[in-house]
């Protein structure tokens, strides 16, 4: 009985700390919609969302209210259980990634050592819930999307692999906090600063944001593999969507700019809550993605795939044995001094 | 359901689902480092090509009832091997859960270490050899498929990037007067 009632206890609170990082990540997610937007819109000297509540902050839940109350129409030649799986995969496997993110010095749901493969598993995974979409949908643009997003996402796999694995060399450890503290003395996107680039690139290829859009190009696919969705399950892959965005900038944040970790460790500063500078990293980041959407015109498909396979991988499989090299044999490879 | 389910792709997404289970069994044996590298290569990169070729290929989804029953036998028989193995193996040994750190991590040396570390400092100093030589197996399986699907046909027209962006003396700044036009 009383193993049964620590259990039960434990389940509680995991289930807890699991709407601790829900709930803030779908306000972030809504924020980020608007701001998105917002950021567009300065731009290109447009007022943006403006109208419902203020500045036009009610705007993104007032149009999920929409989808909410709209009818789900499930297209007659639809595989009908794969089309209503895959958004669900969508948004279940970027909202998992979140579990091993730590945001401040010991405030993560799952410390586990291979933290960063967990996160590259699962973004891989990601895949899945657009092919599925995609094929499920029995038509011609949502095929097409889904299977440039799956083509995109594999090539851009490698590099932001090998980009990785150089800033594992320089840690010596997948465990994402051993990650941060690693870069108490100096932010690994200074010594790294063209791996940081080819990351942010390939985060964006990634997550499907222009300037590499092309699975939902929307003069030429529509609105690719989500062309037959409306209603709730629309909503849940533009959710998938936006909380994939906010990982991607969380795991530059992690990576390359220091985590939770104050840029100077003098006293204003480094009183101030570590969850405060990972979030205000988050927004410079995310910041940078909407700028990028904003100024830069869409790629064609067979230049998307000649930087990924042509330009980035043998750029990051050289900074892997360059970094190696120099690491080695400056001997300033974690454990070798 | 990998192979009692009619439609290919379906089958192919029970394959995954296969797949993830099995890393799920890597991660109860204290094997984290293993269960996502299974999930990274082999459903992130293998099963992602795999599922690409069966959704484009133009199947015929009602397969004959009784072509199943042709080979229900040699299936069944081949079940009831791995069966009869699995109670052998299930008689000849206790399983003992209580030392599973010990069953996952059989060199004691290595029990201080995460099984990252362990895998590495096992592979790259006493099996170093057996890994270079994967690899090349890879390589020359990569090269032979590379040379055995490339072709030189007459008349290909290539796309040469430097040549498309530079536009030396292939671009001309014209004056129009207005009204006049000009001779392209």
């Amino acid at each position: 009985m009383n193993v049964l009632q620590s259990n039960f206890f434990e389940l509680i609170t995991i289930i807890f700390y699991c709407i601790l990082i829900f709930v803030p990540l779908l306000v972030g997610v809504v924020l980020a919609l608007y701001a998105d937007r917002k950021i567009w819109a300065a731009v290109q000297k447009r007022r943006g969302p403006n109208v419902v509540g203020p500045f036009g902050l009610f705007q993104v839940p007032a149009d999920g209210l929409k989808f909410i109350f709209k009818e789900i129409i499930l297209p007659d030649s639809a595989d009908k259980t794969v089309f209503l799986i895959a958004p669900i995969i969508t948004l279940a496997l970027s909202i998992a990634a979140w579990a091993v993110i730590p945001v401040q010095a010991g405030v993560v749901l799952a410390n586990i050592n291979v933290g960063i493969l967990y996160i590259f598993a699962i973004s891989s995974l990601g895949v899945y819930g657009i092919l599925m979409a995609g094929w499920a949908s029995n038509s011609k643009y949502p095929f097409f999307g889904a299977l440039r997003s799956a083509a995109q996402m594999v090539s851009y796999e490698v590099s932001i692999g090998f980009v990785i694995v150089t800033v594992l060399m320089c840690v010596g450890s997948l465990n994402l906090s051993e990650i941060v503290l690693a870069q108490k003395n100096i932010w690994f996107f200074i010594p790294l600063f063209p791996m940081f680039i080819v990351f942010f690139i390939s985060a964006l290829a990634e997550t499907n944001r222009p300037p590499f859009d092309l699975p939902e190009a929307e003069s030429e696919l529509v609105a690719g593999y989500q062309t037959e969705y409306s209603g709730m399950p629309f909503v849940l892959f533009l959710f998938g969507e936006y909380i994939n965005i906010l990982l991607m900038c969380a795991m530059t944040t992690i990576l390359f700019l220091g985590g939770w970790l104050p840029p100077i460790d003098v006293y204003p500063l480094n009183a101030i809550p570590g969850f405060v500078w990972f979030i205000l990293k988050v927004t410079l980041v995310f910041y940078m993605f909407a700028m990028v959407k904003a100024f830069v015109p869409r790629y064609r498909y067979d230049q998307l795939m000649r930087l990924g396979w042509k330009v980035f991988l043998p750029l990051s499989l050289l900074a892997v044995v360059l970094t190696s090299s120099i690491l080695f044999f400056f001997k300033l490879a974690p454990g070798m001094s | 359901m990998v192979i009692s389910t009619k439609n290919p792709v379906h089958s192919v997404l029970f394959l995954i689902l296969a797949f993830l289970n099995a890393a799920g069994i890597f991660v109860i044996l204290h094997a984290e480092f293993l269960a996502m590298i299974l999930i990274i290569v082999y459903v992130g990169a293998v099963a992602v090509l795999f599922l690409f070729v069966v959704m484009m290929l133009d199947f015929k989804t009602s397969l004959e009832k009784d072509n199943i029953l042709q080979y229900m036998p040699i299936g069944l028989l081949i079940g009831l091997v791995f069966i009869a193995e699995l109670v052998i193996v299930l008689i000849n040994t206790r399983l003992d859960l209580s030392n599973i750190q010990i069953l996952s991590n059989p060199l004691d040396n290595f029990s201080d270490q995460s099984n990252t570390e362990a895998i590495g400092s096992i592979l790259y100093t006493n099996y170093v050899l057996y890994f270079q030589l994967s690899g090349v197996i890879l390589l020359v399986a990569m090269v032979g498929s590379i040379v055995l699907t490339l072709r030189d046909r007459e008349g290909v027209k290539r796309q040469i990037v430097s040549e498309q962006v530079d536009r030396k003396g292939k671009i001309e700044l014209v004056d129009v007067k207005s009204g006049d036009g000009v001779d392209i």
